[in-house]
Parts: C-alpha cells; sequence; structure tokens
C-alpha cells in the first residue's frame, strides 16, 4: 500500500505541469508545425507544416473520403472513429475543408483509396508532431 | 483538381513525406534526423518494390 502510494507520489512529481506543455501541442495541432515555431524550432516546423500540408492536399487531389463518426458493427465503427480522429489530427486543413464543403462519396477506386490513407496519414503524422512538441517543451528533448 | 497518380507515384510521395516527419520528430540531433529520414525512405522503397514483385509473382 505504501509502495504504491510512493510510487503515485513520484509519478506526479515528475509530471510536468500542464502550462508547460499545452500551449505547443495545441499549436501543434491547430497549425501542423506550430509548435515547432512556439518553440522556436523554424526548421523542424517548416518540415513538419510542408509534409503534413502536402500529404493532406494530395488527398484531397485524389479525391480520398473524410471519415465521419458513424456506428455499425464492431469494426466499421473501430474504422470511421479512428479515421475520423485522424482525418481531424490536421488541424486547420481538415476545419478548412469542412468549411469549405469538403464532401467525397465512397467510390471503389484504386487512386480515391490512396487519397483516404493520404488524408489520415497526414493527421497521424501531426500526431506524431504534437507528441514531439510536447517532449521538446517538457525539456525531455532538445 | 483531381489528380490520378499512379502507385508508385502515390506510394512514391507517400514514403517521402511519412520518412521526413519521423526523421524530424524521432532523433535527437540534425544529423541522426537526416539519416534516419533516408534510412526510412530507403526502407520504404525497398519494401515498395520488393511487395510489389511478391504480389506480380503471386498473381502469375
Amino acid at each position: 500500500m505504501a509502495a504504491n502510494t510512493d510510487t503515485a507520489n513520484l509519478a506526479k512529481e515528475n509530471t510536468p505541469p500542464i502550462s508547460v506543455w499545452i500551449m505547443p501541442v495545441l499549436a501543434a495541432w491547430v497549425v501542423p508545425g506550430g509548435g515547432y515555431f512556439l518553440l522556436k524550432k523554424m526548421g523542424r516546423g517548416g518540415l513538419v507544416l510542408a509534409s503534413v500540408a502536402l500529404m493532406f492536399l494530395f488527398g484531397l487531389g485524389m479525391q480520398g473520403i473524410m471519415f465521419t463518426p458513424e456506428k455499425g458493427d464492431m469494426l466499421t465503427t473501430v474504422i470511421n472513429y479512428g479515421g475520423f480522429l485522424c482525418d481531424m489530427a490536421s488541424g486547420i486543413f481538415y476545419f478548412a475543408a469542412a468549411i469549405f464543403g469538403y464532401s467525397q462519396p465512397d467510390m471503389a477506386g484504386d487512386v480515391h483509396d490512396y487519397g483516404t490513407k493520404f488524408l489520415v496519414t497526414a493527421g497521424l503524422l501531426n500526431i506524431l508532431a504534437m507528441v514531439d512538441a510536447y517532449e521538446i517543451a517538457t525539456g525531455k528533448k532538445d | 483538381m483531381h489528380l490520378n497518380l499512379s502507385h508508385f507515384e502515390a506510394a512514391f510521395l507517400f514514403s517521402l513525406f511519412t520518412s521526413v516527419v519521423m526523421g524530424v520528430t524521432t532523433k535527437k540531433t540534425d544529423q541522426e534526423r537526416l539519416h534516419y529520414g533516408a534510412y526510412c525512405f530507403v526502407c520504404f522503397l525497398v519494401a515498395l518494390f520488393a511487395i510489389g514483385w511478391a504480389m506480380k509473382l503471386g498473381h502469375g
């Protein structure tokens, strides 16, 4: 019991305060690369911004579908909710596409399929950048 | 705008963008980032050709 309390206290002491990392992580989500820009890592921010933006734009160009949170059987639910979260992780690109009414029906075809994967992967790459921004902001990494 | 990329073009672009971000986010020095990004890119391309040939040979 005492060991559990000690471990919990140690974990609490090692957890950096939210005020240290919340802005870089939020910035990294809203504008891909924004976390790096906030932390004065311009080169890395530029590379992430360019990669995520181009990945997303190629996904739109290939007319990939945007996932919506729809329920169905277990697999359908996981795919739709997971895809929706990944799409949203692209930040401003996702919101701009949604605001301008981008909507693509689910069509058969390898190019559309690649487009869907590009849109999802752009969000996943931005999640990697958000985690990196967290680590830099909390001093775990330079 | 409608892009009609081939499998190879799409996979090449996917590999490029993914390798850049993986290189940027995973290592600690610029040299390590460059090496790791290039390593990921080469791995993607090797896998692309290897799996492509495996599918072609598998289908006959």
